[in-house]
């Protein structure tokens, strides 16, 4: 017990260092609201345009969840790449904390500051867009695929975050590419079956294809979560696979890192 | 614990490792620090041999002890200490700190030890206070106790309450150090691992680091690693000295003992410099890349 306790006191130290990052970089992190809530505003008034409030409102969700689940990418992915630029990685490797410790601090915040950022641009929307309806919505299937998928993404993240450990320089673009390719085949503005036919199967490989599914289910149609089996069981699948995975993945590109010098400061 | 022969029972002519031999007579505390036999390769590139950075290493450091490393850029000092740092895997021999496995019981050494290294890693938009706050967290110190002895260490290094609010960033390069050095510090680090910490440091703030040292040495029984190029401040601060060539121990003793053996030996003045100059063949002022890693 008192390991456990001491391990998420631990996990703590990356959550709080994280949160004082956020408070001294406010000036980009405002930046960077503003870009992603004027950016699904732009994609969501397609549909307005449109004179189409179905096509608004899965414009509206492809643009908040997404941006929900690319942040929690971000932030798990750049973990080792935001140490490396700072020089701090050695130090962090050399302290007394293990791995999963150090990954569950980077998760939890990871998750925090998304539902953080998120709100925020899910408010605005809800201004400029009067005519949605929330209360018409099914927000506890959505809920519980956005909780559910977070754990699929932070194993991704996890796996995505050894690559700037093991390429030292093309590892955080190598990231950006991995992202980039997940939200062009998960059918965030527009349903997968418009996607070329290998792109479809890939499609099924992408926790967000799952989560964007339910989500538009409960807050489009007002379904509930018992009725959505087949979405939920991939992502449960996926989340218990891919945490162990990622923690697996990680271990052993640590190992690479430290047999061929590669924590080293570049820069 | 170890167990090793007592001085009476050696036996003149035998080598250290025959004398285990004999039946084991006391039993003497661990030391400090044991490297023995290390040897570590790079591969800078796949289709070129491996360049090896350190090459069958031996040390031995008593508790309590400062002990110095000198060698030219190159000489392999930077990857020795991460080698004891756990930052490097060992591709061959062992090393124990305080008797523990330094793979075996990674995370037991990881509590003992702490590192300053020659560039202040940090992050530099958090204040000193923030980068401080996160590496205490790390060893498990709890938040208010952590804040109450940096603030106490860094006034001790001469850095105002005033600065740990304000980014690091905005602080001269040898306040940064000083930071740096509260860092390791603030962990209370049996074996702390300085490597060249006071390069850059106007002559001041070397002074006031080199006291410091001292004064970690003698009040808190830290034992001490120093790499350094500066001679003069290894002549002050460190008991003994070996001296790394291309990855090997090509001297070890006191400093009288180095000058000596170079005035006797290879007819140089008994100066520090000299011992320097015999054992590497090289220039102080030599510019070779740092150690043998990778960085593609």
């Amino acid at each position: 017990m008192a390991l456990l306790t001491g391990e998420l006191k631990a996990s703590y130290a990356f959550v709080e260092r994280n949160f004082f990052l956020t408070r001294r970089y406010w000036g980009w992190e405002l930046a960077f609201l503003v870009y992603s809530v004027a950016g699904a505003l732009s994609i969501s008034l397609i549909g307005a345009a449109a004179g189409d409030d179905r096509l608004l409102l899965t414009l509206v969700i492809g643009a908040v969840f997404w941006n929900y689940l690319s942040v929690v990418f971000s932030w798990i992915a750049e973990t080792i790449a935001v140490e490396r630029w700072e020089g701090t990685l050695e130090y962090t490797f050399m302290a007394p904390v293990r791995r999963w410790t150090q990954l569950l601090g980077s998760c939890l915040y990871a998750m925090a500051y998304g539902l953080v950022h998120t709100a925020a641009m899910l408010a605005v929307l809800l201004v400029f867009f009067p005519q949605l309806r929330p209360e018409s919505m099914n927000v506890l299937t959505a809920g519980a695929f956005v909780l559910l998928g977070s754990f699929s993404f932070v194993g991704i993240g996890m796996m995505a975050a050894i690559l700037p450990l093991l390429y030292v320089e093309r590892g955080a673009q190598m990231t950006f590419v991995l992202q980039s390719c997940l939200l062009l085949v998960s059918g965030v503005y527009y349903p997968v079956s418009v996607l070329p036919g290998w792109m479809q199967a890939v499609s099924h490989l992408s926790p967000a294809t799952y989560v964007l599914a339910g989500v538009r289910a409960g807050l489009l149609n007002g379904t509930p979560i018992t009725a959505l089996w087949g979405d939920i069981l991939p992502l449960v699948a996926m989340g218990i696979a891919l945490i162990p995975a990622g923690l697996w993945a990680f271990g052993r590109a640590e190992r690479h890192a430290k047999r061929t010098g590669k924590l080293k400061r570049v820069g | 614990m170890t167990t090793t022969l007592a001085p009476e029972l050696n036996i003149a002519g035998l080598a250290p490792d025959d004398a285990v031999a004999f039946p084991v007579a006391t039993v003497a505390p661990a030391p400090a620090l044991l490297v023995e036999h290390v040897t570590k390769r790079f591969r800078p590139e796949r289709r070129k041999p491996p360049v090896i950075a350190i090459d069958d290493v031996s040390l031995r450091l008593e508790r309590g002890a400062i002990h110095g490393i000198l060698g030219a850029n190159g000489s392999g000092k930077s990857t020795l200490i991460r080698l004891v740092c756990g930052l490097l895997t060992l591709d061959e021999g062992r090393v124990e700190v305080f008797g523990l496995d330094i793979e075996r019981d990674e995370l037991a050494v990881k509590r003992l030890i702490n590192r300053v290294s020659v560039d202040a890693a940090f992050f530099k938009k958090l204040s000193p206070m923030e980068n401080l706050l996160f590496a205490a967290r790390l060893y498990g110190l709890d938040a208010g106790a952590a804040r109450r002895e940096a603030t106490r260490i860094l006034g001790r290094l001469g850095i105002a309450q005033s600065r740990l609010g304000r980014p690091v960033e905005q602080m001269s390069r040898g306040m940064q150090q000083k930071v740096a050095i509260a860092r390791a510090l603030l962990t209370s680090p049996t074996l702390l691992l300085l490597d060249e910490p006071t390069t850059g440091l106007d002559p001041r703030s070397k002074l006031e680091v080199q006291a410091f040292v001292e004064e970690v040495n003698t009040s808190h029984d830290a034992t001490i690693v120093l790499t350094t190029h500066d001679l003069a401040e290894a002549e002050r601060l460190c008991g003994r000295i070996t001296l790394l060539n291309g990855g090997r121990v090509v001297a070890e003793g006191t400093t009288p003992e180095l000058k000596r053996l170079v005035a006797e030996r290879h007819g140089q003045p008994e100066t520090l410099e000299a011992v320097f100059m015999t054992f590497t063949g090289r220039s102080l002022d030599d510019d070779v890349e740092e150690d043998g890693e990778t960085d593609a």
